[in-house]
């Protein structure tokens, strides 16, 4: 037996091993690996009724920790490993070991599974930043046989939806506490959630991105019939999944018809092909990217694809909400613009009009059908369709010649601010919300400013900068988006856009004044133990988040300036 | 060969029809059906139909690929069957029937 490993090798019993790219798939990859480690956990810990149990202290390590480590790993090697460097990645390695040993020594699954969660999310982004710096000394470049692109693109993407991650675990800690649920399994789906939408934002390929599509959008449809308690959960989750899956298959008939016309399903093949197609009689090509088009659209919720929007926006639970508000949007938005705007550039006479109609359309529907809802919820809902239109404006203006890459990046820009806006404003709702999710109508929040002053002003804040007001990142965002509609000749839809920012910011104002007229009569329930419960992870959140939207809004030049470098699309 | 398909040249254009046929099949029938197992039914009519679509294609270009890609499909069917049979379950354990007309709770 042992004389089989001690003869010479010889080429005959030479295996080649395949060379993997790990800083390509790296992101993802961390992810997966987590909720596998949380779902192992968790099976190895079951049964103990201390499931729920998380004291501050850990979630301070969980956060900090890997936060600490990364940025010790970066100064040691841009400082060639000093001293300091080196004892703040081991202050790091030691908060997480420390607080993830304790966690399993009492038996705290979900205090462990949220230390690997945070972890995971956290390494992923620190790999992102050094993708990130590849992309910008070497260019941009693919892996994986052409199938994954890591470009300036992907990576922006990769970090915006990493960002909402983190969010959207802080915010799923705190509601899962609340409502007394399983929470490593949730962690573990918002892991996975988000392992689909990185492949996504970098996939090169039309059945990557399918699949891509799929990991995450099935995900989705579980986290949001999660919460058992509620049957309008559970109806929203139905809801989603029949609308989603639908889409997703009119996806993927465009994907096969434009596999039938082009030969290949690789975006960059796909580009080349076009070449010799263009100008000519290609009705299979033109069905096969117009029903592509149309699944995007049901994924970034843009009118009139928008149904399931406004019910499963107020069904699912205000953490999944946020995340899909910050997230999907992002990652959808990333696969049209790497199919459109990278690969089928060639065709943007045939394509441009109808994203054309789709903004305008989304814009209109989102602000005004916003108006008439009494449930803030549903009043988010519209509005994340209605700035879904403002992305496309940058969507579509982003093959014009004169206007250069500004419609890209603002596009990128746009969806990057939404995402800081949107998961503030879900947070403050969720804690409303209070147990059962049962306070989210308007009336609700009547007299919130008075018995909540902070959280009040936090909301307000966040409306007012979904609805574009000057010193916050949403004005920033809607300047650039317009802008780069201006500067490529485009008025009208500039105009329009302005119009339906002023329609909706009568719904942002609807909310806020219901907050700041208080109620005569007090509130139904009694002010002694009415108070909300704010606890740290939602505290982590809204804070962050309220910090980044005000950022941006004073000095937005760093962000602006990444994602004008993020423009790259490979294909393109 | 019968005579009959003897007389018909039987070429990929015709799969591609019954591909675009079963899809069309799917998608009215989700849309006007309201039995939930039958909506959901029709979402995997419509994925085997794209599934033929693929593979009458790889005939016709000769490339592997097309092929190839029926496999991820057909795993991600499988998937959202999981899944969307888990939610369904749920959702009608407390309830009396599938009917999509009750799910109502939510405006819209």
């Amino acid at each position: 037996m042992l004389a089989l490993f001690t003869q010479p090798i010889d080429a005959a019993r030479m295996i080649a091993v395949p060379k993997i790219d790990w800083l390509a798939i790296g992101p993802p990859v961390v992810l997966f690996t987590a909720a596998l480690a949380i779902v192992l956990l968790a099976s190895l810990l079951r049964g103990r009724s201390l499931q729920h149990d998380l004291d501050d202290w850990v979630v301070l390590c969980a956060f900090a920790g890997p936060i600490e480590f990364w940025l010790g790993r970066f100064s040691a090697i841009r400082y060639n490993h000093d001293v300091f460097s080196i004892i703040v990645m081991l202050a790091g390695i030691g908060s997480v070991a420390f607080a993830m040993g304790v966690s399993i020594v009492r038996k705290h699954t979900f205090a462990a599974s949220l230390v690997i969660a945070l972890a995971g999310v956290i390494s992923a982004v620190a790999i992102t930043v050094a993708q990130w710096n590849v992309v910008r000394t070497s260019g941009s470049f693919t892996s994986m046989a052409g199938a994954v692109a890591v470009d300036g693109m992907a990576v922006f993407v990769m970090g915006v939806v990493l960002v909402a991650t983190v969010f959207g675990l802080l915010l799923g800690t705190s509601w899962i506490r609340r409502e007394q649920l399983e929470g490593p399994e949730f962690l573990a789906l918002l892991l996975l959630c988000a392992t689909g939408m990185l492949v996504m934002a970098s996939a090169n390929d039309l059945i990557v991105v399918f699949v891509a599509l799929e990991v995450f959008s099935i995900a989705l449809y579980v986290m949001t019939a999660f919460d058992r308690h509620r049957i309008e959960s559970q109806e929203a989750g139905l809801k989603y999944f029949l609308l989603g899956a639908f889409s997703s298959a009119i996806f993927l008939y465009g994907v096969a018809l434009t596999y039938g016309a082009t030969g290949s399903t690789n975006l960059v093949t796909i580009r080349e092909s076009l070449t010799g197609l263009v100008g000519g009689d290609n009705g299979l090509l033109m069905v096969g990217f117009a029903l592509m088009l149309v699944g995007l659209g049901f994924k970034v919720a843009a009118a009139p694809f928008h149904m399931w929007t406004p019910d499963v926006y107020q069904g699912a639970p205000t953490p999944v909400t946020a995340f899909m508000a910050g997230a999907t949007k992002v990652a959808a938005f990333g696969a049209l613009l790497r199919i459109f705007v990278g690969s089928f550039d060639l065709l943007q006479t045939d394509w441009r009009p109808a994203v054309y109609g789709l903004a305008i359309v989304s814009m209109i529907v989102g602000s005004v059908a916003a108006i008439v809802q009494t449930d803030v919820k549903r009043m988010l809902a519209y509005s994340s369709i209605a700035h879904a239109g403002y992305v496309l404006i940058g969507v579509q203006v982003a093959t014009e010649s004169n206007g250069g890459l500004g419609g890209t990046s603002a596009a990128l820009f746009y969806l990057g601010i939404y995402m800081l806006m949107a998961v503030g404003a879900f947070a403050v709702i969720q804690v409303v919300g209070r147990a059962r999710e049962t306070d989210s109508s308007l009336d609700d929040y009547k007299g919130l400013a008075r018995k909540e002053p902070v959280l009040a002003g936090l909301l307000t804040l966040f409306l007012l900068a979904q609805a574009g007001v000057p010193l916050t990142a949403g004005f920033v965002a809607k300047l650039t988006v317009f802008k780069a509609a201006v500067d490529a000749g485009q008025f009208q839809i500039a105009l329009i856009g302005m119009l339906s920012a002023t329609v909706a910011a009568f719904v942002y104002l609807r909310i806020v004044l219901s907050m700041y007229s208080g109620d005569e009569h007090g509130s139904a329930t009694p002010v002694e133990g009415n108070r909300l419960t704010v606890d740290l992870p939602v505290r982590i959140t809204i804070s962050l988040t309220a910090a980044l939207v005000l950022l941006f809004g004073v000095v937005p030049g760093w962000l602006l300036d990444v994602a004008e470098h993020a423009t790259s699309i490979l294909a393109g | 060969m019968t005579p009959l398909l003897g007389a018909v040249k039987i070429t990929t254009e015709y799969y591609l029809a019954v591909g675009a046929l079963m899809f069309t099949i799917g998608a009215v029938g989700l849309l006007i059906r309201r039995n939930t197992l039958i909506m959901f039914m029709c979402v995997e009519l419509m994925l085997n139909a794209v599934n033929l679509t693929f593979v009458a294609f790889a005939k016709r270009l000769n490339d592997a690929h097309g092929q190839a890609i029926v496999f991820f499909t057909l795993v991600v069917a499988a998937a959202e069957v999981a899944v969307g049979l888990a939610i369904i379950v749920a959702i009608f354990r407390r309830r009396q029937g599938v009917t999509a007309d009750d799910v109502d709770l939510l405006k819209g």
